[in-house]
């Protein structure tokens, strides 16, 4: 049973299609483990006959020599994207029971690819937070704990917590997820696992529940590059249907993967040299520098004036385009309805016992700052600030050819940390969110372990549509950091066998 | 400037500021963001895509057929067309409206600076600005009416393309307001972008009021919204005018609202103050990204425009050399004005004119029917005309043949013909018949050799009643000069 587990999606793929083993078998182990690790609320559905059904189908495929990239690859799916017949519900109350009649483009290039659904798995609600706590199905729990207070429940990272949980517990191969502001790489740091949020256009948002729909986009979440790769490359796509996609052809990612990154630039932004970053984070973020120097890359220290404005930035943007696209949810054609007298009392009291407090937070703080008035001082000058920092990415990319900075300034923290302090919430964002505003590529890719045996990431971010250069460098850092380590939860399993 | 329009107040004179913002729904297969249809009248929800009814994760991709549309009315608004126009979301809770926002454009709108030309009754042409021109999404229905206690909701209209179409304040009456939507009602539809119908609403006016004592700056305005007839636009401009006057003379001061006209009442009734204004916290929509247009494109568009009322009414005067009066009725819709010139073409254009307007139109008018349902055709009614022409049927018996024609669609040759209608061209019988008034009428034959030459046109009338009709005037005149001056 633990090799079905701890296969990656590579090699499940080739023992697959060499039917060495058969979809229905592997389908079944990670069912069982969905169950054998419940209590980490990792999922919010799981699609158990849905999935054996796929899997027996997938086999007949196999069985003739046919089928695609992924067939008979059991996926876990963020419950932000709109799944055909399958409850869908952003992890938040007013959406429970939703269940839509479309697939979102994304998730039907994946079954197009022959993969199967495993289950919809848990977020903060409507995408928004960086703990995982704010769901309305309640926290994820992540399969790490520390080595200095061992009982203490931790969090994945937010919002993709579900997904990262769940492929680091090993009850999906690989899963995907969102990000908008860091909601893959985060999780995937905290989690120990490979997180990619490709270039802004690659992955179609249609189908998709938005949060910021200038920000947000679909990402891989796996155990190693090369799966992160696999998967990115059946998810992205051109689709009419999103305005945003992007047209250009996504190269191959496997082709250069492995190649070696001799003569290529590495970019270390000084200003991510923060005050507060633990001397723990500095060390593996400097270590990194080294493993990257040492295959032959070049190393160039470089300034981006305007990081530091980077979070606040997105802190304005983000929940103004929040707020916009969350005002549909208001009782009258889907969802939760609580019923009243007359339409403004039924609006006031379905938004406000459908929505978490994080969620009505950024309501407000979006409506505050769109507001007349104050619009001038705010919105929009966060847009011209995503501006500048467009232009600091563009200069540094005409010296380097990515970027390497930590995915997060330190190792995840207990449920409940952070939970009355917004600000020290937000903050675990300050490294990710510069990407994401600028819409560039970038991948988290585990590399080491904190004091306290809790996982720590890099980030590579790379030029527009250069999703090429970035898992090139994540799978060099890979290779170095040779990143072995397993949660206690897994390793128990290990050995059970 | 004694014919331009004042109202009499206490304290004297004032004049009045009108500017009007038109609401014009955009005629295309589908809606402005959706690929459902755009018709009106479906039964309700039956035109209701995922993005219609905003589904969670739907997105909207712009329908180019609407912008194409939109552009065409710049152009016949002579209006400069923005190569690059955004698309900005207009935030607030109401049912009818699925997101939550408008998608609508706001500081770059599609097309600017327009100009519109009135035909003032004094004969005088006005230029009306056009300040904007923006696309924007409609809104869905309440349905009120079907349950006492529940409030339905129909979709079917929301997201289908709107044009909304501003000027300045430049019109100064309820009469200059009423011939600026008929001239923008017309051009759309000669260019096929909006059919105008107010009564279905494609067509919604809200008008801006404000008053001012000659020679002093425009005052505060008002606005008045969805208004949905022309006679209520007049109604409730001269209702907000006087409501003004009366507020100002009072010693009060007028602030800005927004308001209803009740057309029952009669009255302008306050829908909500500028303390209870929206804040509609307008902002680029981040699903679309900005609207860029190709020159090319614009000029391709420019050059399919077909000809515009006002130079089809100037080419109309010059080519068929009609009255001003005559050619404002024939440009008034596309399809008469066409059907004119196939009349004309083949036959006198002045009689064909004054035939069209009085007996065709007279006719379709007394059966309730369009001029595209005429069982005249332009060839038929031009075969009819040129009888009168050649002098084969008078005039007077044209309009029986007329007549017969509208009712059976037979051809006035094979009616004249059935009839035997034709004007006797015999001059045995002509003579013939005068011979007989003469001798009828012997005491005026002789008052008439005694210098009473008036009398000659009492022979000519009886002769022409007597062949009731069918004498050719000209025949008979000839005859009777050559038996009574001979």
């Amino acid at each position: 049973m633990n090799d079905f587990l701890n296969l990656s999606l590579a090699e499940a793929r080739t023992r697959l299609a060499a039917r060495d083993i058969s979809s229905t078998e592997l389908t079944k182990a990670y069912l069982d483990r969905i169950e054998a690790t419940a209590s980490l609320n990792a999922y919010i559905t799981i699609t158990h006959e849905q999935a054996m059904l796929g899997a027996a189908q997938s086999d007949a495929r196999l069985a003739k020599g046919e089928g695609g990239i992924l067939e008979g690859i059991g996926i876990a799916v963020k419950d932000l994207f709109c799944t055909n017949g399958v409850q869908t519900t952003a992890a938040s109350r007013i959406l429970d029971g939703f269940i839509p009649m479309y697939e979102s483009t994304v998730t039907t290039n994946l079954w197009n690819a022959g993969a199967i659904l495993l289950g919809k798995t848990n977020l903060d609600e409507f995408a928004m937070g960086s703990s995982n706590t704010t769901s309305y199905y309640g926290a994820v729990e992540s399969p790490w704990r520390s080595t200095d207070a061992p009982d203490k429940k931790l969090v994945p990272g937010g919002s993709s917590g579900g997904s990262a949980a769940a492929v680091a517990a090993r009850s999906a191969i690989a899963a995907i997820g969102t990000d908008t502001g860091g909601s893959i790489r985060q999780p995937a740091s905290f989690s120990g696992i490979v997180g990619m949020k490709p270039t802004y256009g690659r992955c179609s948002r249609w189908g998709i529940i938005a949060f910021a729909s200038s920000l947000d986009q679909a990402g891989p979440m796996t155990r190693t590059v090369e799966d992160a790769s696999i998967l990115l490359q059946v998810m992205a796509s051109y689709d009419p249907k999103d305005s945003t996609s992007a047209q250009a052809a996504m190269p191959n990612l496997l082709s250069d993967l492995n190649k070696s990154i001799k003569g290529m630039i590495i970019g270390v932004p000084i200003e991510y040299q923060i005050d507060s970053l633990p001397e723990e984070t500095s060390k593996i973020w400097k270590q990194g520098v080294n493993w990257l120097k040492s295959e032959g890359a070049d190393i160039v220290y470089i300034s981006m004036p305007h990081t530091k404005y980077a979070l606040a930035t997105y802190y304005i943007i983000a929940p103004a385009e929040a707020s916009s696209n969350l005002a549909r949810y208001d009782g009258v054609r889907y969802g939760l309805r609580i019923n009243e007298k007359n339409i403004t009392d039924m609006y006031t009291h379905t938004r406000t016992e459908g929505f978490g407090e994080e969620v009505k937070r950024r309501i407000l703080l979006g409506t505050y700052v769109l507001s007349s008035g104050y619009y001038d001082a705010y919105y929009l000058k966060a847009q011209k600030m995503r501006n500048l920092l467009y232009q600091d990415f563009n200069q540094a990319f005409e010296k380097v050819d990515t970027i390497l900075t930590p995915t997060t300034p330190s190792d995840a923290f207990e449920i409940g940390d952070n939970k009355d302090d917004p600000l020290k919430m937000y903050l675990q964002d300050v490294f990710t969110v510069p990407a994401s505003l600028v819409g560039l590529p970038s991948i988290s890719v585990p590399v080491g372990l904190s004091k306290r045996g809790l996982p720590i990431g890099l980030q590579v971010i790379g030029r527009m549509f250069d999703e090429n250069s970035v898992v090139r460098i994540g799978r060099t850092l890979e290779r170095a950091a040779q990143f072995k380590a397993m949660t206690a939860m897994v390793e128990d399993t290990t050995k059970d066998e | 400037m004694n014919e331009s329009y004042y109202i009499k107040g206490k304290t004297g004179l004032w004049e009045v500021a009108i500017g009007l913002e038109l609401h014009a729904r955009i005629i295309s297969k589908a809606k402005l963001f959706s690929g459902s249809a755009s018709t009106f009248g479906g039964d309700a929800n039956t035109q209701v895509s995922l993005l219609d009814a905003a589904m969670p994760g739907m997105l909207p991709v712009i329908n180019r057929k609407c912008v194409e549309q939109a552009l065409r009315t710049s152009l016949a608004l002579r209006a400069k067309i923005n190569l690059h126009s955004v698309f900005e979301r207009k935030h607030y809770f109401y049912a009818d409206l699925p997101h939550g926002y408008q998608i609508t454009q706001y500081k770059d709108p599609i097309a600017n600076d327009g100009e519109l030309l009135l035909d003032l009754p004094n004969g005088k042409i006005k230029s009306v600005k056009i300040e904007r021109l923006q696309l924007e999404q409609d809104a869905g229905k309440l349905l009120h009416e079907q349950n006492p206690y529940t409030t339905y909701l129909d979709l079917n209209r929301a997201g289908i393309a709107l044009m909304e179409i501003v000027s300045k304040p430049d019109l100064s009456s309820p009469e200059e307001a009423k011939l600026y939507v008929n001239k923008l009602r017309l051009i759309m539809r000669y260019i096929g972008t909006c059919d105008g119908n107010m009564q279905e609403g494609s067509l919604r006016v809200d008008v801006n009021v404000s008053v001012n004592k000659p020679g002093k700056p425009l005052g505060t305005y008002c606005e008045i919204k969805n208004i949905n007839s022309v006679r209520f636009i007049y109604q409730a401009i001269e209702q907000e005018a006087n409501r003004q006057i009366n507020i100002l003379e009072n010693g009060c001061q007028i602030y800005k609202e927004t308001c209803l006209f009740d057309p029952m009442k009669n009255k302008i009734q306050s829908m909500r103050s500028k303390e209870e204004a929206h804040d509609y916290r307008y902002f680029k929509d981040p699903d679309l990204p900005p609207l860029v247009l190709e020159q090319l494109l614009i000029d391709e568009l420019n050059n399919e425009l077909p000809e515009l009322p006002d130079a089809k009414k100037a080419r109309l005067m010059s080519e068929f050399n009609l009255s001003s009066y005559d050619v404002n009725i024939l440009v008034e819709d596309c399809t008469v004005a066409d059907w004119y010139e196939q009349l004309a073409k083949q036959s006198n254009p002045k009689i064909a004119a004054n035939w069209m307007i009085s007996e065709l139109f007279g006719a379709l008018n007394k059966a309730g029917k369009n001029l595209s349902d005429s069982p005249i055709s332009p060839k038929a009614l031009s075969e009819l005309l040129n009888m009168i022409e050649n002098g084969y049927i008078s005039g007077r018996i044209a309009k029986t043949v007329f007549a017969v024609m509208f009712k059976t669609g037979k051809s006035a040759i094979s009616i004249v013909k059935e009839k035997n209608l034709s004007q006797t061209l015999d001059h045995s019988i002509i003579e013939n018949i005068i011979d007989n008034i003469l001798i009828a009428h012997a005491s005026n034959v002789k008052k008439y050799k005694e210098g009473k030459h008036k009398l000659f046109s009492f022979f000519v009338g009886e002769a022409i009643k007597k062949s009731q009709g069918r004498a050719n005037p000209n025949v008979v005149n000839q005859l009777l000069r050559d038996k009574l001056d001979s």
